[in-house]
């Protein structure tokens, strides 16, 4: 079965143009989703996950935009869509979640409003059949009295009952692919659990594919089928989840995965990485994680590509290996 | 909604009351009417005469009270100079008056919001940018000597339009409208489009900036992200949000469209309150002046207790019942 996803050496530029480079928010980065896969999107703030969301839906804001790569959703490039192609696609056939569920929502108009326009962007039909499966789809992500709160504005709603009202909103159309930006970043753990069931069951059921976007390990290792993780733009380690998240080859993925508190290691000190992302006009040469890494040796002043191992890859010259017992 | 509506009036009420005070107490800072009201010839027996008919030779809080009573029964006293209530004067004028002012906003409306849409839209654009250049001159020319250009190109050059007064006028729910007739329509071109200059550039550049401060706001995105068309984003979820501040201004600009016409009345002798006003002013015709500042509160309490209520249907966030 061909990928529903491919993103293939994707570069984002903001800025540039006109014989000055632009900056790369990503760089190069490739990975592919199939039907019913749960990609776990992974890395620090700044590291280009979101923009790499927003590129995928054609979503940039200027000066932003996809300066090299390529997008193919389910066979189609995405760049040779025209705009309209483009906001056919969106909501109907690729929707996304966004992380902050309080600015989401436009304040102005009631959910029924905001749900009834996004039946109603791509099925011709009317008002009171839009409403009813607006109503339906809320039904189905847990908000109770769905008819009532069809009437009722973005600031009736708690923060996670507006999570729930956005997830709704993508599957009103039953996407094949949905794009989740830390959507459960924003809320409390009770109702993290509740949405991260949604989405697997989701992607069981219906077949969907998703790329969940987050910087919480706990979370892709509960729900994802793959993980790519991102540094300053680039992907640094790709593979299943269970060979990544117990078996990093990556000094990065290592680290990651050593911060994330344990009860095993009681009343040692927390991991940290030291120093912090490098902002991304002043990345070092060569490796990116180079000046974090306590790996690091001259060796590393020229970038190293995706080293392939299996199913799995990485872009390190010194990976880390687990000593075979 | 009831108990909300209650309470501001007795607000509104106070309000009144307490600009009664100052406005009695300023006007009868600024000068003395008896210098200009009597003549310099009379004899001392006739001067007092003048001033007991008028309760001016009255201790002030008792003439604030007398003002009180007669208020009560809305007399606001007869003008010192026209010898006829105050208030009817000023109801006169009002038409005119409410005339321009309305036209000139509709100009303001018609003209600014598009604008600044576009230019809010495509600010990138030579054509946004020119358009801003515009409102800059439009904001910052002074209202009598734009009005006085006009009358220069339009009316002496070019002759097209009339320079000044109200034109014929056509009767409509018991007052005289200029607007009714053709001939009054050209008289009311001129001094409407002179008293909406500045309004215009107004809403443009606040309709521009909100379009600015909107479109970068993640529900916009989300919008998109959903497939929903760009007319129904701008024409929905845009100018909705756009529309609170433009609303507010409106209202506070409308009242001040009525009472600071006086430029725009006096350049174009458009007979109506501004005019009333200045003259009265000149001539110290306490009870006229009283009477309309008195008027101009009342305005203003009741065009922002409109603008309150645009609130509530604009903003859902925004309710009356709300305990403030």
């Amino acid at each position: 079965m061909s990928a529903l996803l491919q993103v293939s050496n994707l570069v984002t530029e903001f800025g540039g143009g006109g014989g000055h480079p632009g900056l790369k928010a990503v760089n190069d980065v490739s990975f592919t989703v199939s039907r019913g896969k749960v990609l776990g999107l992974v890395g620090e703030s700044g590291s280009g996950k979101t923009v790499t969301g927003f590129s995928i839906l054609r979503l940039l804001e200027r000066p932003g935009r996809i300066a090299g790569g390529r997008i193919l959703f389910d066979g189609t490039d995405i760049a040779s869509c025209s705009e309209e192609e483009m906001r056919q696609l969106r909501g109907k056939r690729i929707a996304m979640v966004f992380q902050d569920p309080m600015m989401t929502l436009n304040p102005v108009l009631t959910i029924g409003t905001q749900m009834v326009e996004a039946v109603q962007a791509h099925d011709k039909v009317s008002k009171e059949v839009a409403r009813q499966r607006s109503r339906d789809a809320l039904g189905l992500v847990g908000i109770p009295s769905p008819e009532e709160r069809l009437s009722s504005y973005p600031h009736q709603f708690s923060g996670g009952m507006r999570q729930r009202v956005a997830i709704a909103i993508a599957l009103l159309h039953q996407p094949d692919l949905i794009i989740a930006d830390e959507p459960t970043t924003a809320l409390d753990v009770t109702i993290q659990s509740q949405i991260i069931y949604e989405f697997q069951r989701l992607a069981e059921e219906s077949n969907t594919a998703v790329v969940w976007i987050t910087h919480d390990l706990a979370i892709v290792s509960r729900l994802a089928d793959d993980i790519a993780v991102m540094y300053a733009g680039r992907l640094v380690e790709t593979g299943p989840v269970g060979k990544v998240l117990t078996d990093p080859r990556h000094p990065y993925t290592a680290g990651l995965i050593a911060s994330v508190p344990s009860q095993n290691r009681r009343g040692e000190p927390l991991h940290q990485i030291r120093g912090m992302t490098p902002p991304i006009n002043r990345l070092p040469e060569g490796c990116s994680f180079r000046t974090r890494c306590d790996r690091a040796t001259e060796a590393c002043r020229i970038m190293p590509g995706l080293i392939p191992e299996e199913d799995r890859s990485f872009r390190c010259i010194h990976p880390v290996m687990k000593e075979v017992a | 909604m009831v108990t909300s509506i209650i309470r501001r009036l007795i607000q509104a009420l106070f309000v009144i009351l307490a600009m009664t005070i100052i406005v009695f107490i300023g006007v009868n800072v600024i000068g003395n009417p008896v210098d200009i009201l009597i003549n310099p010839d009379a004899n001392q027996a006739e001067r007092a005469r003048v001033i007991a008919h008028y309760g001016l030779d009255q201790p002030i809080w008792k003439q604030y009270l007398m003002f009180l009573q007669g208020l009560l029964h809305g007399d606001f006293g007869d003008s010192f100079v026209y010898g006829r209530p105050a208030l009817g004067l000023i109801l006169e004028r009002m038409p005119a008056t409410l005339e321009l002012a309305i036209t000139a906003l509709g100009i303001a409306l018609v003209v600014g919001l598009p604008l600044g849409l576009y230019a809010g839209l495509y600010p990138k654009r030579v054509s946004s940018k020119l358009i801003m250049s515009a409102s800059i001159l439009g904001f910052s020319l002074p209202t009598f000597w734009v009005g006085l250009m006009l009358i220069m190109v339009f009316s002496v050059e070019l002759g097209w339009l009339p320079t000044n007064g109200r034109g014929p006028t056509m009767e409509l729910l018991g007052t005289q409208w200029s607007f009714l007739t053709g001939e009054g329509l050209r008289h009311l071109l001129l001094p409407a489009f002179n008293l909406a200059l500045f309004k215009t550039s107004l809403i443009l550049r606040l309709t521009r900036a909100g379009v600015q401060e909107v479109l970068p706001q993640d529900y916009i995105k989300f919008a998109r992200a959903k497939g929903v068309r760009e007319g129904r984003i701008i024409g929905v979820h845009v100018l909705k949000n756009l529309m609170i501040p433009v609303v507010t201004i409106i209202g506070l600009e409308f009242g001040s469209l009525i009472a600071f016409s006086v430029v725009t009345e006096s350049i174009f002798a458009w007979p109506g309150m501004g005019k009333l006003i200045i003259d009265s002013i000149n001539l110290l015709d306490r009870p006229v002046i009283v009477a309309y500042l008195m008027m101009m509160v009342v305005l203003f309490v009741v065009l922002n207790f409109i603008i309150d209520i645009c609130y509530t249907i604009l903003d859902p966030r925004v309710r009356l019942d709300a305990k403030a």
